[in-house]
């Protein structure tokens, strides 16, 4: 049986700390400017900045300024988000020369005192097509991810009830499981913006996901899918991928693990 | 214009529409249009786990999961669908298993289960373990395991197309779809989608409300777009919120913080669900956690400078147990409030989550018409759909399941009925409604701003139509409503392009959003009574002998309900099988 994980009965009642409820209180407001890559495709040969300046929170994140200037001063502005707090992945883009989750990136981390002006600049994520403003055409990236084959390959007949899988073998490949296909790892990559070709570290850590869980049969179709010229070892180990995660993959050494899966399995 | 044709089509590729995609697309020529990319679905977005009576860890059998779902819904449950949904739970979570789906095991390597509220063993005498999880992203993890198997599948998906109109045609007097109009957005083409059958999967409609933890995506597009078509609307005042977002932002944190032990705690550091739900305290159904939240902000007992929100105490539990379980919720909270769980307890108030009420159907997925009929060919499942098995409060988990249950019905039926069917002839013009909505909304010009009407709508609807209501702030909300949907009249966009004008689809989105509001506001005034989600001062108590039925709201222009022209409302009774009513204690 699983061990119970109930801790014992916690107090009816406690002493609250005076301090408690973080920086839900007091939330101080400022300036910020916002230096934004605009590009209409039905008017402009090519992108162009624009600069606002609009008053936030310190709560708020770099998809509220963009909303702001969207819904207040130019509703032609266009990026594509949904969630709003980091899980669907519609809103990498690059903002301050490196790729993030606008929804994830906190105004206030810009700042050294809570009310200092901020400066952002922001613009598409790099090496897929520009389509509009921060819109980039995803289609060559979820290419990639669908040449790696990223689903369940098994033989045989199935199982009456669920594959067994143990805890350990569970874990091994947990940290690639979390992937959400934002692209901020792939368009951050110096090689795939000098080669389109190239899986990139997004397919490359989906299909670390499948050749790393014990109840695949499909691993070594996937390797020799990644000792492919555009495959693996395009890789040159610049970590930016695992700089830009937004869910702390480390990418990096999915990496690695599938370079070294390539050298230790024989392929068929 | 672009036409096109296909035996089944799919709107919307979230959990249910891709679910019924993987059956559908293997049994006829299917095709998937979706506004966002799938894997930004917003199932993305769900957490704690998705249950079943698999008793892996303790006993447990679907026929209390069936109670706790009926009791859970305070009642409104329609018992027979209730029974449907948690006997094939123990399939629908074996399925996702065998399709790759990386859930938690236990020591013998089997899909581990944990506590979530209002799941109980034996009829209520205590929290049991029947939710099925992936850490604390078990949605995610739903979400890309089905598009995987879609991929898997080759189905053929449409992506960021709008579905902006159903189009229904004549069959031997009987109306039935012939397809569906969409926009797509990278062009601004108006396409016609020909097809036998239609699948509505366009989830929920949380916009309508300004602390939610929904995207910005879900505006009920599905929702509002079946009702304009003369479509029944059903239990449409019944929308929960969930005890635990994020204070001042919504976001959610998981029912499985208080699944795996942790406790809400009001300013006096006291643990306040006991003295709402003694028997199992903090893991009451959310309607009860969220109202007794709300009142001990009510009667000055809330934290922080303003003494309006509680906390989420997880500080007496490990913080390797919270790791290796809460991942995620921990980091929202130290991302977005700074608040570090380990250590401190986290300031939560109720979120906007979830629409019980929705577009009616029979447990085949297949879309009412009117109480007993249904439309041929026209199917729909998930939020945007109400079969009914959440009643009046949706218990934790069950949307993760009602999905896959029914998103699987609804792919196997609408392909087994297009297999048969004759493709229906489209009548003339189908496009024009929505190239004339387009053109003038992409052309218009007025003073009104899109964000401030959506403000407007979403502040009253916070105010006047939340946790508590009564007759006096809805109709107060009413009179916002009329006088936005004046006021959307008038409006002006910026964006004149026909390519990703977002500027144009937030426009007619907001559109939806009215609409829907104005439903949602109606009903709950129709009401009189307080039963799961829905909560009436004026009206505290439940009351069966009046109320014990399902909403149906009628677009008519005929009529006029709690003195809105237009609308008509109709009672459909609750099938109730083996569980008369009982009072509703915890």
């Amino acid at each position: 049986m699983a061990e119970n994980t109930q801790a014992a009965e916690p107090a009816s009642k406690i002493d609250l700390p005076a301090s408690v409820g973080g920086e839900a209180g007091g939330i101080p407001s400022f300036q910020v400017t916002a230096k934004i890559a605009r590009f209409d495709p039905e008017r402009d040969s090519e992108p162009h900045w624009e600069e606002y300046r609009v008053e936030m929170h310190g709560t708020d994140r770099v998809l509220d300024v963009l909303h702001k200037i969207k819904w207040e001063i130019d509703g032609s502005l266009s990026f594509r988000r949904s969630c709003a707090h980091g899980v669907c992945g519609s809103d990498a883009m690059r903002i301050n020369g490196r790729n993030r989750l606008a929804c994830k990136s906190l105004l206030k981390d810009f700042q050294k005192n809570p009310t200092d002006p901020v400066e952002i600049t922001v613009e598409a994520i790099k090496g897929l097509p520009l389509e509009k403003d921060l819109i980039v055409d995803m289609e060559p990236f979820f290419q990639s991810y669908r040449e790696i084959m990223p689903f369940l390959i098994t033989s045989g007949q199935e199982p009456t009830k669920e594959r067994v899988q143990s805890q350990a073998d569970r874990a091994i490949f947990d940290d690639t499981t979390k992937c959400i296909l934002c692209a901020s790892c792939t368009t951050s990559c110096p090689v795939f913006w000098t080669d389109g070709q190239y899986f990139g570290p997004a397919a490359i850590v989906n299909a670390h996901r499948f050749i790393f869980d014990s109840r695949d049969e499909g691993g070594d179709m996937r390797l020799e899918v990644l000792n492919d010229r555009e495959g693996v070892w395009r890789c040159r180990t610049t970590f930016n991928c695992t700089d830009a995660c937004p869910r702390g993959i480390q990418v990096t050494k999915a990496i690695a693990e599938v370079k070294q899966a390539l050298l230790t399995r024989t392929l068929a | 214009m672009q036409v096109h044709e296909y035996d089944v089509v799919i709107v919307g590729a979230g959990g249910a529409g891709m679910r019924a995609a993987i059956e559908s697309g293997q049994r006829a020529r299917t095709a998937v249009l979706t506004k966002i990319y799938p894997t930004r679905s917003h199932t993305g977005a769900a957490q704690g786990g998705m249950c079943a009576a698999l008793a892996n860890v303790e006993e447990d059998n679907w026929e209390w999961h069936t109670f706790d779902t009926i009791k859970g819904g305070d009642y409104l449950v329609d018992q027979d669908a209730a029974e449907v949904m948690a006997k094939e739970a123990i399939d629908a979570v074996l399925d996702l298993e065998k399709m790759g789906l990386p859930f938690n095991r236990t020591p013998e390597g089997r899909i581990d289960q944990r506590r979530f509220g209002g799941h109980t063993r034996d009829h209520g005498k205590a929290p049991v373990r029947r939710a099925c999880y992936a850490a604390d992203r078990t949605g995610h993890m739903i979400l890309q395991t089905l598009y995987q198997n879609c991929v898997k599948h080759g189905v053929e998906f449409f992506n960021e197309f709008y579905v902006l109109d159903l189009v229904m045609t004549e069959v031997d007097g009987k109306e039935q779809p012939a397809g569906v109009v969409a926009y797509e957005l990278a062009t601004g083409e108006i396409h016609v989608f020909r097809s036998k059958a239609v699948v509505f999967a366009t989830g929920g409609f949380g916009k309508v409300f300004k602390t939610t933890s929904n995207a910005h995506t879900l505006t009920g597009d599905g929702v509002a777009v079946t009702y304009r078509r003369g479509l029944p609307l059903e239990d449409m005042e019944f929308f929960q919120f969930h005890p635990t977002g994020l204070a001042g932002l919504g976001i959610l944190l998981s029912e499985a913080a208080r699944g795996e032990g942790g406790i809400l705690r009001n300013a006096d550091g006291e643990r306040f669900m006991e003295r709402y739900a003694p028997t199992i305290k903090d893991l009451a159904p959310r309607d009860i956690v969220a109202r007794s939240m709300a009142n001990e902000v009510r009667e000055g007992r809330g934290c922080g400078p303003n003494k309006d929100y509680v906390l989420l105490d997880l500080t007496h539990l490990e913080p390797a147990h919270i790791d290796e379980k809460l991942p995620d919720i921990t980091e929202f909270a130290r991302t977005y409030l700074g608040v570090e769980p380990y250590t401190e307890p986290v300031p939560v108030f109720p979120t906007a989550h979830y629409g019980m009420g929705g577009i009616p159907t029979n447990v085949d997925s297949e879309v009412l018409r009117n109480n007993t009929d249904v439309v041929p060919g026209l199917y729909a499942a998930g939020e945007c759909a109400c079969v009914s098995v959440h009643g009046s409060n949706r218990l934790g988990t069950n949307s993760l399941l009602d999905i896959n249950v029914f998103g699987k019905r609804a792919g196997i039926a609408a392909a087994e009925y297009a297999q048969t069917a004759a493709m229906p002839e489209l009548p003339e013009n189908p496009e024009t409604f929505v190239a004339g909505e387009i053109e003038r909304l992409r052309t218009s010009d007025g003073p009104e701003r899109i964000a401030a009407i959506r403000r407007d709508l979403q502040e009253t609807m916070d105010a006047n139509v939340q946790v508590f209501r009564t007759d006096e702030t809805m109709r107060q909300a009413l009179n916002d409503i009329e006088a936005l949907r004046e006021r959307y009249k008038n409006i002006g966009i910026q964006d004149r392009g026909k390519r990703f004008n977002l500027d144009l689809l937030e426009a007619v989105e907001l559109g939806f959003l009215l609409e829907i509001a104005e439903v949602v506001t109606v009903a709950a005034i129709h009401r009189k009574e307080s039963r799961g989600g829905h909560f009436r001062e004026d009206f505290p108590d439940r009351d069966d002998e009046n109320f014990m039925q399902h909403t149906m709201t009628y677009r008519d222009p005929e009529s006029e309900t709690e003195g809105i022209p237009g609308m008509r409302l109709e009672w459909k009774p609750v099938v109730i099988t083996r569980y008369q009513p009982m009072e509703r204690k915890y």
